[in-house]
Formats: structure tokens, sequence, C-alpha cells
């Protein structure tokens, strides 16, 4: 077995290095996303712990960790403690196979994106459960709202990214981005990038999809019943969702690491926050839909755009265009 | 041999949570036992050699397909008396009959595993997702077909049943027509 650890020491310090590294950066999105809303909403937002209110994700860190961990008697104790970690554990697996620069990857996977798909898959029940286990009417709405809201979009997320697949022939994350060595997939597949970003938003529950939580109707939706650091990991999860979806939009559709003069991992972040940034942006600029506007635009638009832009790759790479 | 190590390490995972979701007396719990259970054959799927299979085992039926199962059955409101009355259901002759059955069958792969000409080789062939689609657009593309009928019957049927009535009482304005 120790000789197993030590053959893979370098493995197992990248791992913890991506953890200690990404954590903070999620955090930090919190401030960041407030000081982004306050600017294009003409106010200054969270502006005073710490030079520019840098320090604001800090102070709330040490407030939730001393906040009482309360676990209502009415809820079903074990499930109540298991969700959130299932959202946080599932969205941090999904980075292994994110190529951050040609050597920086956990696991350079030959199924990457379909690893991708399964952890998204597998972050539903994150949130389905916290709503079941609270045994509070909002939660258990909120809880029903995202089971329908992420099996639905879930469909259309697989189904636009196999244009990409098809494209470069591959599940393996790297050679997706190595093949868009002469030509971003987002200009041949600007339909499956569409569709991969409003499914991004609503698998990570962003506003303006953010419905299983709606505040202005559930409460709190699914976190209701939630406090402390519990709370705090599904804050977590959401934000280390919306970097993630990031990640996975530079990866597989704006060449990933990939751009001249400067180096890899510089390219790779300036891409990705500039995706995230947009995503606050919607958060700032978009009105939530109704629940059923939501559905319905789905199915009725999204799957037949994603189903037709599948097809029609599959023919233009079958007559040779590519 | 670590390999070995983890492939009995997960199939033992896979054993024992579908031992619980049998055993369970909360439908949710032992829903989430069969999610695990099926995890854990997705991982040895993969340590056998076949990750495509693998990762659709994760995406289909964890991921989906469980959630939905998930979903019907959080809408039961599960209370304690259904716990209760799920035990009192629950009794050791009840184990009698299915157990006698599995023994049959233990026996049968017993004597199947002990005859030399069926022991499995060692070597590991790693199937692609290729390899997949080859063979189920190749050699099986029949019952690729037939499965595809099966499901479609069961979206109209299901289409069918979720269809809402047309509404055929005209009391439009707080008329009463009975009258």
């Amino acid at each position: 077995m120790l000789d197993l650890i030590i053959e893979h020491a370098g493995l197992l310090i990248t791992i913890a290095l991506m953890v200690a590294v990404l954590i903070p950066i999620g955090a930090m999105l919190v401030w960041f996303e407030r000081r982004m809303l306050g600017f294009w909403q003409q106010r200054y937002g969270p502006n005073r712990v710490g030079p520019f209110g840098i320090l604001q994700s800090l102070a709330d860190l040490i407030k939730i960790l001393f906040k009482h961990d309360w676990i209502p008697p009415f809820a079903d104790k074990p499930v109540f403690i298991l969700a959130p970690m299932i959202g946080a554990v599932s969205v941090l697996m999904s980075f292994a196979v994110v190529p951050m620069t040609p050597n920086l990857v956990v696991s350079d996977s030959n199924i990457g994106l379909l690893f991708f798909l399964a952890m998204t898959s597998l972050a539903v029940y994150s949130v389905i459960l916290a709503g079941w286990a609270s045994n509070n009417k909002y939660a258990m709405l909120g809880g029903m709202r995202a089971a329908a809201q992420t099996i639905s979009y879930e469909v259309f997320m697989g189904v636009s990214l196999l244009g990409v697949v098809i494209l470069s022939g591959s599940f393996n994350l790297s050679e997706i981005v190595l093949a868009q060595s002469e030509l971003w997939y987002v200009v041949p597949q600007f339909l499956g990038f569409v569709i991969f970003m409003i499914a991004g938003i609503a698998e990570s529950h962003r506003l303006p999809f953010d419905l299983p939580e709606a505040e202005t109707e559930l409460c709190a939706g699914f976190h209701t019943e939630y406090s402390g650091i519990k709370f705090a990991l599904f804050f977590l999860g959401e934000y280390l969702g919306m970097m993630l979806i990031s990640m996975m939009i530079t990866t597989l559709f704006l060449g990933g690491w990939m751009g001249p003069w400067l180096p890899p991992i510089v390219w790779f972040v300036i891409k990705t926050l500039l995706l995230i940034c947009f995503f606050i942006l919607l958060r700032a600029a978009l009105p939530r839909p109704r629940f059923d506007q939501l559905l319905s635009f789905g199915w009725k638009w999204v799957l037949p755009l994603a189903l037709l832009n599948l097809v029609v790759t599959a023919a233009v790479k079958l007559w040779g265009g590519f | 041999m670590s390999e070995l190590i983890l492939f009995y390490l997960s199939s033992a995972v896979a054993v024992i949570a579908s031992l619980l979701v049998v055993t369970n007396k909360n439908a949710v719990h032992a829903l989430l036992y069969l999610v695990v259970s099926l995890l854990a054959l997705a991982m040895s799927f993969y340590l056998l050699g076949a990750p495509f299979a693998a990762a659709l085992q994760i995406i289909v039926y964890a991921g989906a397909i469980m959630v939905l199962f998930v979903f019907a059955v959080m809408l039961f409101n599960i209370s304690k008396e259904d716990i209760v009355r799920e035990s009192q259901w629950l009794s050791w002759q009840g184990w009698i009959g299915p157990a006698a059955l599995a023994m049959v069958l233990l026996a049968e792969i017993v004597l199947v595993i002990q005859q030399p000409a069926a022991v499995a080789t060692n070597t590991v062939t790693l199937v692609d997702a290729r390899a997949v689609g080859s063979l189920l657009f190749g050699p099986y593309l029949l019952a690729v077909e037939i499965a595809s009928f099966l499901l479609l019957a069961g979206l109209v049927g299901g289409y069918h049943l979720a269809k809402s009535l047309v509404d055929s009482s005209d009391t439009k304005g707080g008329v009463d027509d009975h009258s």
C-alpha cells in the first residue's frame, strides 16, 4: 500500500493543491460576484472588510463557522447531513478531468467528458435529498423543482456536447482542446455552445434559473432548514459549479489553454474569468422565469435545437466538411 | 494486484449495498443504497476494462433513472407509521422462500465456475466507446431497434396518461347548467 502511495505522490500533491486552490477561489467568487453586481447595479457592494472589501468572504466564513449547526428535530438526520456533502464533492470531483494546461490535469481520462456528465448528474441528489430530508414544504417544493429542472436540462447538456465529440472524435478533454488548434469550436458549434451554456446555468441553479431556491416564493427552497457549515457547503457548491461550467465551456468551445504569447494557464484563467463575469452579468440583468416557462422552453425549444445541431454536425462530418 | 483489491472492494460494496436495499425499512434510504450499489457496479465495470459502460451506468442509471425513482418516492410523504408497518411486513419467515431459491442459483454458479472450460481468463480487454458504438449499430442493430420500440411505446403511454383531460363542463361565469 505504501509503495502505491509513493508511486502516486505527485498525483496526490496535485489533487491536494487543486482542492486547496479551488475552494478559496470559490469563496472569493462570492465577494467578486457581489462587487460586480454592485458595479452593474450602480451601488457599492461589500467594500468595508480589507482593501476593496476583499476579505469579506473570510469574515463570512468566520461568522458561518461559529454559527450553531442546527439539525431540525423533524428532519431525516443522516440524509440531511449527507445532502450538502454530495453537492460539494461531486462538483470537486469534476475538476479532476479539466485540463488547465497541457500538464496540469489530475486525470487525463479517455472518458473525461462522460465523467463530467456523470458527476453533474449525481450532483442533483444533493438538492433533491436536501429538500426531502428537511421535511419542510418549501424545501420539498424546491427539491421537486430541482429534480424536474435538472433532469430536463441534463438531456440537452449531453446532446449539445455530442457535436463537439463528433468533430474532435474523442471524449478526452485534452484531445478536444488540441483539436481546436485551428478553429475554436464556438464557431462551427455555436448552437451547441449556446445550448450548453443555458443547460450549464440551469444545472448549477444560477439565476435566472435558480427556481429551486427562488427566495421570493419558496423562502430559500431546498436549503431553507440549513444553517452553519452545511449551508456554507451548499453555497460553496454553487460557486464551484459556476466555476466548473465556465471551465468546461472554455475547454470545449473556446480552445482551452490555447492562445498566443501568454502562458497556457493565463489564457485558461482569462477565458474562465470572462465567462464567470458573463454569468454574473446574466444574474444582474435577467428576471427569473416562471417554472412552467422554464420547462416548456427547455423541452419545446432547446431540445429540438440541440437535436438539429447534432444531426447537422453529423451529416457535415460524414460528407467530409471538417 | 491493486486492481484486484479495488475490484473486490467495489464488488463487496455493491453486494452489501444491494442487501441493504432489500432489508431497509425506509424507502428513500433503500433507494440511496441502490444508488451506491449502482456506483459500485460502475466501478467494477471500469476495472473490468469497460470505461464507456461504467460512465453510462452512472449517467443513465444512477444519475437519471434513480433520480426519477427518488423523485416519485419522495412524494409519498413517508412517515414513522410507514416504517413501523414496513417492519411488521418484513418478518423472518418471509426470507425462507427467496433464500432457498437464491441457494439453488448459487449452487448452479458454483457448478459452472468449477468446470475448467469456463474459468475466466485474466486478460482485460479495453472496450472503448467506438467499439460499443460499432457493436450496437452492427451485429446488435435489431436489439437496439426493438429496445427503442419498447421505449417509444412507454413514451406514448406516458404521454397519453399525463394528457390533461378536455374540460367538458362549460360553466363560465357561475352559470348553473344543471337547472
